[in-house]
């Protein structure tokens, strides 16, 4: 079954790493959905959250190939029903006249915050679910949105484990 | 110690074993050979080109079983090595590339001799490192040696940019290697093992499909061991030829596209793949849908991501070929005294020896015909002794040797499998002699694959390392002309490369060796003592072969193992087991 999975991978921080992680995407075939990169509670550390679309057969190639590079330290496959998955969006939407206090209406609704005004745009700040911040754009595009940036996907598995260990009760059993 | 960032370079490849680098110096890399005139025992041999000096590398690699090491100067130098890294990286074969970078404040500049090395090797190189600075030279030489040659084999890059190479600095002597990220599983799990051997006691037809990995593990003694305990009959795949001796009755040879009939049918009809260290390459299973569809496979590899990737498989055992195939034997010997001997698996052995018996490798040498390259390489085989290295090119001419070369032992073959790279065979040759110095060294190669690579023919002269070149020169590409008259309706283009252009014998005495000519079959034998009796310098053979042969069997690209090809006139035996031979 073809479907959207959530990777989160351990890498050192070295230079070019992200150009090996992306580049065996690349080579491989497969399309990354999303990339978000940052640092850890490890100095040395980071760690990429990776959106692919892809089957469950090739992922696990895929997840292969990616452990074999030298500066990837752990790889987990986040299960959705049990992984906190947050995205950044920022919107900068057409707002000139009356819509402004249609846009500010659903601003308040989604909970999310308008960061810089001009005479004729809004700018949102919005995080959360990528659903919620999907039906967020839905409903700005009928406005015009002017750009928009997004951070891309980043995860971390419920529970009190951390990467490390969830990995090796995996291995384990 | 105090020392510049070349000699401690130099110092800690001496620290890692090394005792040869092949080379081509340049602007870049020159920090490092100023230790080499009198600071470092290390001996480099200079090549003519720089992808000489990495096949050289790979085939010392071969010979020995230690890493290969070639260097090269940053820019054009290091790019000319992309070809033996990937020939490497395809064939798991364990060298370190070393390439001299511009100084790091130009670094991105478009620098003269610029190129961005890393980034260019990183899909075929195992891994690869930028050194900025001087400090981790000698930690970086570690860890690259480290990976190289553990796990599944394969190549590493070092670039260290001139300043670095310049720069003093302190040598230390690293006691461990430290990389979080890199932990090769190597010993298979007992309870996989266990798996294993219930099938293997179970299996009516088993088959050990030996892939190259376990001459790279050094687990040929396990291997026989196994085999002989079990009474399981061997397929030997192209990098696996001689990691089980061929004059074993157990021993059916090559599988694959030019795979003899037995080969290819044992494993077709199997009921159990024991697939130890080989990766279900597509020149092996044919159309893969089609490949073996009976057999239940266990699959033994080092590299997690070979098993599974192309076949589902039942037993999965990942860890070192030597360990795994030491266990399975321990367990098999086990379980056999349990049930009372080996299981009796008489008329699969009965049907192997009946096809082997109906089915050889066959070609048509005429006295005073058109002389065979398959008849050449007889006898070649037939006047080396047991310690010759082969070693070959990619086409037709490796197909022969394959086939027509008895191997006995491991490290005794040398040739280019995954990446099938025309001119491997005279810079791997020069670099297998350097390993083995004592030994014989025969490189069988196309008079297309020859003219790729010649030019180390100079290098090996001036550096007295001899060893025998034997072209079967057909004056094509001879492959691609095969393919031509086969499915492109003899359409021939692109593949006529003349045989008397250049003169090889001329060409051959220009470079300092010896060259022979041979037009019939008459001369072969001649040529070949002559050739064989000379060692102070290399020899080249122009054997002026049938234009018009081809290599069989074949299972056309993309068709189904079923369908094999046994020989020019297109006769299909049918593996219909109504109709196959009954004994």
């Amino acid at each position: 079954m073809s479907d959207f999975h959530t990777l989160s991978v351990l890498v050192e921080d070295r230079p070019g790493v992200l150009t090996r992680v992306a580049g065996l995407f690349a080579a491989r075939g497969y399309n990354i959905d999303s990339l978000a990169v940052g640092p850890t509670e490890t100095e040395g550390l980071s760690r990429m959250t990776i959106v692919v679309n892809v089957d469950e057969n090739p992922l696990e190639q895929v997840t292969k190939q990616l452990n074999k590079l030298v500066n990837v330290i752990k790889i987990l496959e986040h299960d959705p029903g049990s992984a906190v998955e947050r995205e950044l969006m920022l919107a900068k939407v057409k707002a000139v006249g009356d819509v402004r206090a249609r846009i500010m209406e659903i601003c308040e609704v989604f909970r999310v915050n308008i960061v810089d005004v001009t005479a004729s745009t809004l700018t949102v700040e919005a995080s959360g679910k990528p659903e919620k911040l999907e039906a967020l754009r839905e409903m700005l595009s009928e406005y015009g949105i002017v750009e928009l940036s997004r951070t891309g996907r980043v995860a971390l598995s419920r529970g009190d484990r951390g990467i490390r260990e969830r990995q090796a009760l995996r291995a384990a059993n | 110690m105090k020392m510049s960032g070349a000699d401690a370079l130099l110092k800690a490849l001496e620290g890692e074993g090394v005792e040869v680098v092949f080379g081509i110096p340049g602007g870049a890399s020159m920090p490092i050979y100023d230790p080499l005139v009198d600071r470092s025992p290390i001996r480099h041999v200079l090549c003519r080109h720089e992808q000489g000096a990495g096949h050289a590398a790979e085939g010392y690699a071969w010979a020995t079983g230690k890493v290969g090491v070639c260097m090269a100067t940053s820019g054009p130098g290091a790019t000319n090595l992309v070809t033996p890294l990937a020939d490497a990286k395809m064939d798991s074969v364990p060298i370190v590339a070393i390439t001299g970078q511009v100084p790091t404040p130009v670094v991105g500049n478009d620098a003269f001799q610029e190129a961005d090395i890393t980034g260019i090797t990183m899909p075929v190189t195992k891994h690869n490192f930028l050194v900025k600075d001087p400090a981790q030279i000698v930690e970086t030489v570690r860890e690259a040696f480290h990976i190289a040659r553990t796990g599944r084999p394969g190549p590493v890059l070092i670039d260290l940019p001139k300043d670095v190479l310049l720069a003093e600095t302190t040598y230390v002597w690293p006691d461990s290697v430290t990389l979080p990220g890199y932990k090769p599983t190597t010993k298979g799990h007992q309870r996989q093992v266990v798996e294993a051997v219930k099938l293997i006691m179970k299996a009516k037809k088993p088959v050990l499909y030996v892939g190259g990995g376990v001459i790279k593990a050094d687990a040929d003694k396990e291997l026989f061991k196994l085999a002989t305990t079990g009474q399981l009959p061997v397929v030997t795949t192209l990098m696996a030829r001689g990691a089980f001796p061929d004059s074993n009755e157990l021993c059916l040879g090559m599988p694959g596209m030019h795979g003899n009939y037995t080969a290819v049918t044992a494993m077709q009809q199997s009921d159990l793949l024991v697939a130890l260290a080989s990766r279900f390459d597509d020149r092996v299973t044919g159309k893969l849908a089609g490949f073996a569809p009976n057999a239940k496979v266990i699959h033994v590899d080092i590299d997690p991501a070979e098993i599974g990737k192309n076949r589902a498989v039942d037993v999965p055992i990942v860890g070192d070929a030597k360990d795994v195939i030491a266990k399975l034997a321990v367990e098999l010997t086990k379980r056999q005294e349990e049930a009372g001997g080996v299981p009796d698996r008489t008329p699969w052995l009965q049907q192997l020896a009946a096809w082997r018996q109906e089915f050889p490798y066959r070609y048509d040498q005429q006295p005073g015909g058109a002389l065979k390259p398959q008849y050449c390489v007889e006898r070649l085989n037939h006047f080396a002794d047991e310690d010759t290295i082969l070693v070959s090119g990619v086409g037709q001419h490796q197909m022969y040797a394959s086939q027509y070369w008895r191997f006995e032992k491991p490290r005794h073959w040398i040739n280019s499998g995954g990446l099938g790279t025309m001119g491997f065979a005279v810079p791997a040759a020069m670099g297998a002699k350097v390993g083995q110095p004592k030994k014989r060294v025969v490189a069988i190669d196309g008079d297309g694959c020859f003219q790729m690579t010649a030019q180390e023919l100079a290098t090996s002269n001036t550096e007295q390392i001899p060893f025998i070149t034997a072209i079967l020169n057909n004056g094509y590409l001879g492959m691609v002309r095969q393919w031509q008259e086969l499915f492109f309706d003899e359409r021939y283009s692109g593949v006529w490369l003349d045989p008397n252009v250049p003169d090889y014998v001329k060409l051959a005495e220009a470079y300092g060796a010896v060259g022979l000519r041979v037009e019939a079959p008459e001369e072969v034998d001649n040529a070949i003592e002559k050739a064989y009796s000379i060692t102070d310098r290399s020899v080249v053979i122009d054997f002026r072969v049938d234009p018009t042969e081809m290599v069989f069997p074949m299972v056309p690209s993309g068709a189904s193992n079923d369908d094999i090809i046994l020989g020019p006139e297109g006769l299909l035996p049918t593996n219909d087991p109504a109709e196959a031979p009954i004994v």
